[in-house]
């Protein structure tokens, strides 16, 4: 299973370079690779629906309990054949979609990042390793709707999906290690196991909320559902494979692998199926609103993700064999939908609904397969989407809650869908035949071949459901519910309540068709998603954001010296001060009797020479008392035992004070640039910064002198370096290379200072 | 001592920063110079004062005679002077040459070093 994940991820880096050198020969191997994950998988039904679990681990960064593992069950198994079906299906479709683009390389290589990185989240066991995976599918998300970097709309649109996915992959993480700290395990097979310490935990609360967050952001859920419809800017085989048929089912999925151990309680419930309801209504309603044919199919696809979501929140029996079957019968009819929107965008140029009509005459085949589609998608027998929404009905009739309630916004909701079904998939084909602009040499065989087989899939396990109930709903639904489930699924079953409501639905939905137009004048009115919806919501904060961090950056980042010295200042006086004044309180000061006169006049010229160059109204002068500063700290170093110092500091000061006299001449008057307030409040913080350093020098000095350093150096100097001036000794022997270290500093600095003062611009930069 | 000492340190930090803050280029220039005194002298602090006694060993012995002078905060010391002084050379033929360049010694004005 591991080379299954990371074949994709390997690949993804040579299709570029193959691209540019054997073109046609790419085309084919994209195909190969997801068709033979797809045969593999397929293969693996047989031994998966007997009751066994694959699995593989290969260790990653074992000492943080993150491994590769993967486990193939029931329901990784539904989503693997998903992927790599409809992966493969869509790889052929867009060699034709895209022929002659030069970026083809580049969308072939993010395709299959995204293919390699969901079948990974599916299959991983390790939910560190999900999490990875699930960023992943985000971020190649956000690479295909902004494929077209180009336009600014597609570039808004990734950065949408992607922020809001993204704040969803945060609660996912954090859900998922307060999970991993309830169970004691990253090990989604282990968690399992623990489900009872888990429900019991004081982290349950916050882990569930988590969890459910990541997933509605994911799965499009109100109120995050408006960046599903935007992400409509990607290309069609984008959309058909990321944004309807898996990666918008990725929250779906951790959903259901997620119920067995959350699962149950009101909060879990309760959120999810009401969350899922109001989500189901709301897109079924704003898909009639639409007329971009992509909209209007992007719409229907929130509203079924969610009826996916209240089905799992239900969590019953009936519940999650709707549940697994819907998912199975949307992923087929919507993905060919897509496709086909693809190919009339493709052909024609027009997504707008209301002008396409009679292209059944242009593009028969295409117009049959998006019939048999969309008879699919109306839940009409003799088709598999009949057989979801007999599921359906069954599953609210039996809902232990609110199941009046339920049915009638079910009812509602596929009615809406019924008629989203007839506009999509019968409107733009029948009617006065459209004269397009170009002359049309047919759709290629590549384009077609995708709705063909997924429509004709959808009536195929419409005629003969145990072709796949047996293999691969029942051991899905069995890794939802944690046991065993047979489920026998049947086209007919005779006179039943579940029948006369598709019945009544079907009626109710072609009447919404019929009036369509007045319908949507109805739903335009009331729609006040535009002026106070979620989407508004998120421009507001993004817009805040970016003002935000201007301002910010306009106060902090001034260009001004003096005030970045003083926010340094004043953030130091604040936290160092307040820290100083915790641990010491108010220091009482000690030693004044230990004080010699020629000691504390040296203290005090250093003192009165400082006063003086503050307030120095001429250079001269200041240089002077600058000099006296620094000859009274020779004095002092004299006194305390370092003579070495005390020689230093002296020729230092002397070629200083030279240096500045040297500069001197060249500056124009003293001038004083500040305002008396500027003043004040700089004196201010100085003086505030100079009782905190002097606070600083007493509280470190208060406590009585240990060194071991100090006292080995003294013991050694002489008898390991033979050397008797100790200060010497640590310079050029014990610490030789902080001074070989200082002598090249010394270095840099004079060439730099030489470069400055020899090297002169020609003229034009000064 | 000490506690008079650590006054001075304070009044050199705080006399350094005040000049430091100020637009003129020429007071950056002598306040980095003070802030240096300070730091070298809040070292010199550190290794408590000691009256007398530098850490030199005697002709006749092996080890400084006690008391002596802590040597650790002299040597970082003594780094530091030399150092500090590169730092200033630098920072005054820098400025010079800004100064020359831009002509004006006001740090609000020189806020880009594009000549026009």
């Amino acid at each position: 299973m591991l080379i299954a994940v990371v074949s994709g991820f390997v690949f993804s880096l040579a299709v570029p370079l193959l691209h540019r050198t054997v073109r046609n020969v790419t085309d084919w191997l994209v195909v190969l690779l997801p068709f033979s994950l797809f045969i593999y998988f397929s293969f693996l039904t047989q031994p998966i629906a007997a009751g066994g679990v694959l699995s593989s681990s290969h260790a990653w960064a074992p000492s943080v309990g993150v491994n590769l593992s993967f486990v193939l069950d029931g329901l990784s198994l539904l989503f693997a054949i998903l992927i790599s079906g409809i992966g493969a299906l869509v790889f052929l479709y867009s060699s034709g979609y895209f022929k002659g683009h030069s970026g083809l390389g580049r969308f072939y290589a993010y395709l299959l990042i995204f293919m390699a990185s969901m079948l990974g989240l599916v299959l991983s066991d390790n939910v560190i390793a999900l999490f990875i995976f699930w960023e992943l599918t985000s971020l190649s998300s956000y690479l295909l709707i902004g494929f077209d970097h180009e336009r600014s709309s597609a570039r808004s649109a990734a950065r949408q999906a992607l922020l809001v996915t993204s704040v969803g992959g945060l609660a996912l993480l954090a859900g998922l290690l307060l999970l991993g700290e309830a169970g004691g395990s990253f090990e989604l097979s282990q968690l399992l196991r623990e489900r009872e310490a888990i429900r019991s935990h004081r982290f349950y609360v916050p882990i569930v909320v988590l969890i459910m967050v990541a997933a509605f952001t994911k799965s499009a859920q109100f109120p995050f559902h408006f960046w599903l419809p935007n992400a409509m800017e990607a290309p069609a085989p984008v959309s058909t494979y990321l944004h309807s048929a898996t990666m918008v089912k990725a929250g779906i999925y951790l959903l259901a692998r997620l119920s067995p151990v959350l699962g149950g309680a009101r909060i879990w419930q309760g959120t999810i199926v009401v969350v899922g309801a109001i989500t189901m209504l709301i897109g079924a309603c704003l898909a009639i609103k639409e007329t971009d044919i992509k909209r209007i199919l992007a719409y229907s696809t929130v509203s079924i993700l969610g009826v996916l979501t209240f089905l799992l929140g239900l969590g019953t029996r009936a519940a999650v064999e709707a549940a697994v079957a819907y998912l199975f019968i949307h992923a087929l009819y919507k993905a060919g939908l897509f496709l086909v929107a693809g190919i009339i965008d493709h052909e024609t140029g027009i997504r707008d609904v209301t002008r396409l009509s009679g292209l059944a005459r242009i593009m028969p085949v295409t117009a049959l397969a998006a019939a048999v589609a969309g008879l699919s998608m109306a839940g009409l027998p003799p088709l598999f989407g009949f057989i979801g929404k007999e599921l359906l009905y069954t599953a609210t009739l039996q809902a232990p809650l609110a199941n009046s309630i339920l049915t009638a916004a079910v009812l509602l909701t596929s009615a809406l869908l019924v008629a989203v079904a007839g506009i999509v998939s019968l409107g733009p084909f029948i009617g006065r035949t459209m004269t397009l602009s170009e002359k049309h040499g047919g759709v290629p065989l590549t384009m077609t071949a995708g709705p063909v087989v997924l429509a004709g899939l959808g009536l195929l396990i419409g005629l003969l459901p145990n072709l796949v109930a047996g293999r691969i709903v029942s051991s899905a639904v069995g890794a939802v519910l944690a046991q065993p489930a047979a489920i026998k699924l049947a086209l007919l079953h005779g006179l039943t309540v579940q029948l006369g409501l598709s019945g009544l639905t079907f009626a109710l939905g072609v009447t919404a068709y019929l009036r369509r137009d007045a319908l949507r004048r109805a739903v335009s009115r009331f729609d006040l998603g535009t002026a106070l919806g979620p989407a508004k919501g998120y421009s507001l904060t993004l817009d805040g954001m970016t003002a935000l961090a201007r301002l910010q950056t306009r106060i902090l980042q001034s260009g001004h010296l003096h005030i970045y010295l003083f926010i340094i200042l004043a953030v130091t006086v604040g936290l160092v001060g307040s820290w100083l004044v915790r641990y010491y309180g108010l220091m009482r000061l000690e030693g004044w009797a230990d004080i010699r006169f020629y000691e504390f006049l040296t203290a005090l010229v250093i003192v009165a020479a400082t006063i003086v160059i503050v307030r120095a109204s001429s250079r001269l002068f200041s240089v002077v008392a600058l000099g006296v500063v620094g000859y009274s700290m020779g004095i002092i170093y004299i006194i305390f035992g370092a003579p070495d110092l005390a020689m230093t500091q002296f020729s230092i000061d002397t070629l200083t004070v030279i240096l500045l006299l040297l500069v001197l001449y060249r500056l124009p008057r003293y001038a004083r640039y500040s305002t008396t307030l500027e003043r004040l409040r700089d004196a201010a913080i100085a003086l505030a910064v100079g009782v905190l350093v002097t606070g600083l020098t007493l509280a470190a000095t208060a406590v009585p002198p240990i060194s071991q350093i100090s006292s080995y150096f003294a013991e050694n100097s002489y008898l390991l370096a033979k050397g008797r001036n100790v200060v010497n000794v640590i310079l050029v022997d014990f610490r030789a290379f902080d001074t070989l270290g200082e002598i090249t500093v010394l270095a840099v600095a004079a060439i730099g200072v030489y470069s400055l003062m020899k090297l002169r611009g020609n003229g034009s930069d000064g | 001592m000490q506690t008079v000492m650590a006054f001075v340190v304070g009044a050199l930090y705080a006399a350094g920063l005040y000049l430091m803050m100020r637009r003129s280029i020429f007071k950056l220039i002598i306040g980095l110079a003070l802030l240096s005194h300070g730091s070298n002298l809040f070292l010199f602090l550190m290794g408590y004062l000691t009256r007398g006694g530098p850490p030199i060993t005697p002709p006749e012995a092996v080890r400084p005679v006690a008391p002596f002078a802590d040597p650790l905060p002299q040597a970082l010391i003594l780094t530091a002077i030399v150092i500090g002084f590169g730092v200033q050379a630098f920072a005054v033929v820098l400025i010079r040459r800004a100064h020359e360049t831009l002509g004006t010694d006001d740090l609000d004005k020189m806020q880009s070093t594009d000549v026009d």
